[in-house]
């Protein structure tokens, strides 16, 4: 809420709401130039809308707008009551559950609706979350604590090494498994960050997240919550993973390898697939069951874990289009590229008038590499000729490895050395699962 | 039972949902149709409560939530898309909505709103995928004169149809998706309506202003009128789902008198001295007493390891028999409670036992073992142990209720006009905005536009069609108060060969005639009805055809009606299969055409359209048949 106490509003109509000492929340009483009488609770305005209505929230619970030029008179008529959250005890820890630590770094997985202003409330305490998702308290004894509140498109490779090493505080904790929860829209990014970061795991770190937000009763927050907490309490997995929809219904919650995974949709429940690779492991809702599908790691508490935390983000990812002005190679390099991912097509193509902006940058040191923008398949260029002229460059193919891992690969192999060389035999060795030698036969969905 | 409605202190409100008939549907661009065939996908889904600020959930809403049911969702592509299963954001509030709202709120006399917000209104039955209804106020303090009394339209609300409920089991509940997200206009009277009949009323002139339209649907499901009923001493009832403008009455009626008998029951069970605090949830398990009882059900439950428990109702001798609508006991308003909250199948009351199976002395034995007094009644439940305690528990909390009169709840409407328990009425609306859909606002050029362009009255619209098509005046009145004016006119416009007043005959008489026969009607497309007096037109069938592939269209929604004719033998004969089948009939019939030659016409006509009625032509029936006897004279 702005200083104002009036959020969202602004001139005219601003001003006649402070004469008339109005408050979002106040109850107010409107009377039109044409005589007509509203009556109701002031409602913020969202700030990009248009600026001439003032938002009424009458007592049947609906919202209306009025025209601030037909308003005659606006007084305070009440004050509404304050929210306020009687919280809910605090679970009882039932002894013998499995302890899980849950990380928030924003994105609300849980949040209670204030329906007199709309607002949404996240709920992030350990009482909070246990009161909007009971069923937590049966699966998982659970710690939460809030690391950074941000938007996904606002997490930075710095806020990987800050997460990371976090994680690795909780594992450190004897902890049975650790939950992040983040928002979805570059939660594949961090996830594959995480794999590379915290190697030798000894317990599964889930990402989760929401495709609906949890203030609606159809959110997928509670069920992909649930869902990871058990994954992490009881999943014989020592990996990381993103816990997700596995299709439109609420029934599974499938754990995707963190370096195989990719979000396809802009909406769906289901938006993240695992791809050219089998998920982790599978959580029926319903049934409370767990299954393996992979030969990931297996759990292992006397493993130790070794924790590389550090990315250079000195690495561009550039996709190859028709009309792709090679100068865009040029650009990243002079704007500080210390290796280049380039999206190319097909098997791993761009076009021949890129060759020299390539060859330039190769010869400043910048190695290049080569991941397909098909999404499904591996890259092969000993098939066509352009394929074999980018190899004969100095193009480094990067195998079936997608394009997002590979950049955050490339950004976490460039926070460990400078020398091409090295960079090149690194991004090619297999770390977490993100290269596969078999290449499955599946369904590209 | 007669009733001196101003005397009770009647007050009734109605609230009128009807379906608009716009291109696509309120929030995404799948068209407004049902689907006839099977779906093509079925997902599972949950929902659960979101909790309020004050931490405190509506245990309405909380209770749909621990019942614990899986929600399935049949779709299909032509009628859904991701918007209906939750899976992408609404798309912005449909237009051609808005133009039909503020056309019904000029015609109403209300006041627009300067800009409409659409909320989220929180129902978690299943109905809804999102677990919320999309809801928007287009105007308020409207009005409507009915036989010179002002009845304020306090609200008019433009909101999404629910998913279409096609199953539900104890553990399980089934919506199709096709009708979830189609317009609905909300018109919500103010409680001013002081008898049955004046709500009836009232509910034909808001159907007479919405159909003005011309853009509302037709068809069952498509108009849901919901009662606001209450008495003095009585209590505020909500019955919901009136399908039918004719039961608008009764319905009232029939609750009048359930309020007044429940409240000559509190009466009486004052006069017992009975308190509050004489009903207590204590209950016997009867089970091992009831073991070898020959009553299926509790064999059932004892066969499944399941419990048998009885509870006392002290007092209540005679009065669960005591019947409030026709086939509606007290009773029964027990076992819908036990029903509703305990998840069990129904109850056995003292007041209609020795019966279904429990002898005289196994209700002896129970009498005694429940500590009975004379004036006592008891209630028995057979079910799974936790469902016959949540289920008793409810019986005896309706009970209680009992002494107060009439408790608040929210009633459905039967077919017939008696109403059942269907939920308690939900606390104050939760309702918080639908942050994905941006605020309208609403131009005064866009209000004038609407005003410059009101549809005509039905008065004034009969009387056109009464000159323009050669239609009767009672006959144009049918029509207009009909849904089927537009299709009328479709009709008669674009199909030579058939006389306006017989589509208009078919468009009202027949087609209610059918309805009442409970033959699917709704079924029925535009484009079927066209097609089928086009086949008149083109002599492909006959007029009294008509019916018979109107019934068959019905039943096969998917098939063009011209597969009708081939189905039911309803082609048209050619000149020469006529001719073949009148020489034939002659010929078996030569002495009675030579009997008498002057009537022979008329009963050679009676044989022959006895055998061709609907395929034939009556009139080249005629005169076939009289050259034939001309040349048989010769």
């Amino acid at each position: 809420m702005s200083a104002s106490g009036l959020e969202g509003y602004h001139g005219e109509i601003l001003r006649r709401l402070k004469s008339a000492n109005a408050e979002i929340g106040s109850i107010i009483r409107i009377t039109t130039r044409s005589g007509e009488v509203f009556e109701g609770t002031l409602f913020p305005r969202s700030e990009y809308t248009d600026p001439n209505h003032l938002v009424l929230k009458l007592k049947n619970g609906y919202n209306i707008g009025i025209h601030y030029e037909k308003t005659e008179k606006i007084e305070v008529i009440g004050e509404g009551p304050k929210p306020h959250f009687t919280k809910p005890p605090s679970p009882q820890k039932r002894p013998g559950l499995p302890r899980v630590a849950i990380i928030s770094t924003g994105g609300t997985i849980a949040s209670r609706v204030d329906y007199r202003t709309g607002a949404v409330q996240p709920a992030l305490t350990a009482a909070d979350l246990a009161s909007v998702v009971p069923e937590l308290a049966s699966i998982a004894e659970v710690e939460t604590h809030i690391l950074f509140s941000e938007l996904s498109e606002n997490v930075t490779p710095a806020q990987w090494t800050t997460l990371a090493e976090d994680v690795a505080k909780r594992i450190g904790d004897k902890v049975d498994g650790v939950v992040v929860s983040q928002g979805t829209d570059t939660m594949h990014y961090t996830s594959a960050a995480l794999s590379f970061a915290l190697q030798d795991l000894s317990v599964p770190v889930m990402l989760v997240g929401a495709q609906r937000s949890s203030d609606r009763p159809s959110s997928d927050a509670a069920s992909n919550l649930n869902g990871a907490v058990a994954l992490a309490a009881r999943a014989d997995l020592g990996a990381v993973g993103v816990a997700m929809h596995e299709d439109t219904s609420d029934r599974y919650i499938v754990a995707h390898r963190g370096t195989r995974v990719r979000k396809c949709h802009t909406s769906r429940r289901d938006a993240f697939k695992s791809i050219g690779s089998t998920p982790l492991a599978r959580y029926d809702l319903q049934t409370g069951q767990i299954e393996r599908f992979d030969d990931a790691p297996r759990r292992g508490m006397s493993r130790k874990l070794s924790v590389k935390p550090h990315f250079d983000q000195h690495a561009y990812l550039l996709k190859f289009h028709p009309g792709f002005n090679p100068e865009m190679i040029t650009l990243a390099v002079s704007a500080g590229a210390r290796g280049l991912i380039l999206e190319g097509t097909g098997l791993g193509h761009v076009s021949k008038y890129c060759y020299d902006a390539v060859k330039k940058a190769l010869k400043q040191d910048v190695p290049v590499f080569m991941t397909s923008q098909t999404i499904w398949g591996r890259v092969d260029m000993n098939v066509y000729v352009t394929g074999r002229d980018l190899l004969n460059i100095g193009v480094t193919p990067l195998e079936d490895m997608i394009s997002e891992t590979a950049l955050v690969k490339l950004m976490w192999v460039l926070g460990q050395t400078r020398s091409p060389e090295k960079i090149r035999e690194l991004m090619l060795q297999t770390v977490a699962g993100e290269i596969t030698e078999r290449s499955p036969i599946m369904e590209a969905a | 039972m007669p009733f001196d409605y101003s005397a009770l202190g009647l007050r009734v409100g109605l609230e009128v949902h009807r379906q608009l008939d716009t291109s696509h549907k309120l929030f995404c661009d799948c068209p407004t149709i049902l689907s006839t065939k099977p779906p093509t996908l079925t997902i599972e889904r949950r929902l659960r409560p979101t909790q309020s600020e004050l931490g405190q959930i509506d245990p309405t809403v909380l209770f749909e939530f621990r019942k614990g049911r899986t929600i399935r969702y049949e779709a299909d592509p032509e009628t859904t898309d991701l918007v209906e299963l939750d899976e992408e954001p609404p798309h912005r509030l449909n237009e051609e909505a808005i133009d039909i709202a503020l056309t019904i709120t000029a015609l109403f006399d209300a006041r627009p709103m300067d800009e409409i917000h659409v909320m989220r209104k929180v129902v978690i039955d299943g109905s809804n995928t999102t677990g919320f209804q999309r809801t928007a106020i287009i105007s308020l303090n409207g009005k409507l004169n009915v036989d010179g009394k002002e009845i304020p339209i306090q609200q008019i609300t433009l909101e999404e149809d629910s998913g279409r409920k096609t199953g539900e089991s104890k553990n399980s509940v089934t919506f199709r998706l096709d009708r979830l997200g189609v317009p609905l206009i909300e018109i919500s009277t103010g409680a001013d309506i002081n008898n049955p009949e004046e709500a009836g009323k009232v509910a034909f002139e808001i159907g007479k202003m919405l159909r003005a339209t011309r853009s509302v649907k037709r068809g069952l499901g498509s108009i849901r009128q919901d009662l606001n009923v209450s008495i003095k001493n009585g209590a505020l009832i909500e019955i919901k789902g009136v399908q039918e403008l004719e039961l608008v009455a009764k319905v009232i009626e029939l609750e009048v008198q359930r309020q007044t008998i429940l409240l000559q029951i509190r009466d009486e069970l004052r006069t017992r001295s009975l308190k509050p605090t004489d009903f207590t949830d204590s209950f016997v398990d009867l089970t091992e007493q009831l073991s070898s009882s020959q009553s299926k059900i509790i064999q059932s439950a004892v066969k499944n390891g399941e419990a048998v428990l009885g509870t006392r109702l002290a007092g209540f001798k005679g009065l669960l028999k005591r019947e409030l609508m026709p086939g509606i006991r007290l009773g029964t308003e027990l076992a819908k409670r036990a029903v509703f909250w305990g998840r069990v199948g129904g109850i056995f009351h003292s007041d209609e036992l020795p019966g279904y199976g429990i002898t005289e002395s196994e209700v002896e034995a129970i009498y005694r073992r429940l500590e009975c007094g004379p004036s006592d009644s008891f209630v028995l439940v057979a079910d799974s142990k936790e469902n016959v305690l949540d289920g008793l528990k409810a019986v005896v909390e309706r009970a209680k209720e009992a002494l107060t009169g009439v408790p608040e709840e929210t009633r459905t409407a039967n077919p017939d006009g008696t109403t059942q328990y269907m939920r308690p009425r939900p606390g104050p609306a939760r309702m918080y905005p639908e942050t994905d859909v941006p605020p309208v606002q609403i131009s005064p050029e866009r209000i004038k536009r609407i005003a410059d362009n009101l549809p005509r009255m039905p008065e004034e619209v009969a009387k056109e069609l009464g000159s323009k098509y050669d239609v009767g005046p009672k006959l144009a009145s049918e029509l207009v108060n009909s849904d089927y004016l537009g299709t009328f006119e479709h009709i008669v416009t674009s199909t030579k060969g058939v006389s306006p007043s017989f589509v208009a005959t078919v468009l009202t008489g027949s087609l209610r005639n059918l309805e009442r026969e409970k033959i699917p009607i709704e079924n029925v497309t535009d484009s079927h009805l066209r097609e089928i007096f086009n086949l008149v037109g083109e002599d492909k069938t006959a007029k009294e055809s008509v019916i018979d592939i109107i019934k068959w269209v019905s039943s096969n929604p998917n098939a063009p009606a011209r597969d009708a004719l081939g189905k039911l033998n309803l082609e048209m004969l050619t000149q020469e299969q006529l001719s073949e089948i009148i020489s034939k009939i002659l010929e078996s019939n030569r002495s009675l055409v030579n009997e008498n030659r002057a009537k022979a016409l008329g009963k050679m006509m009676n044989l022959v359209m006895a055998e061709v009625r609907g395929r034939a032509n009556p009139k080249l029936v005629t005169e076939l048949l009289r050259t034939r006897l001309e040349q048989l004279k010769g």
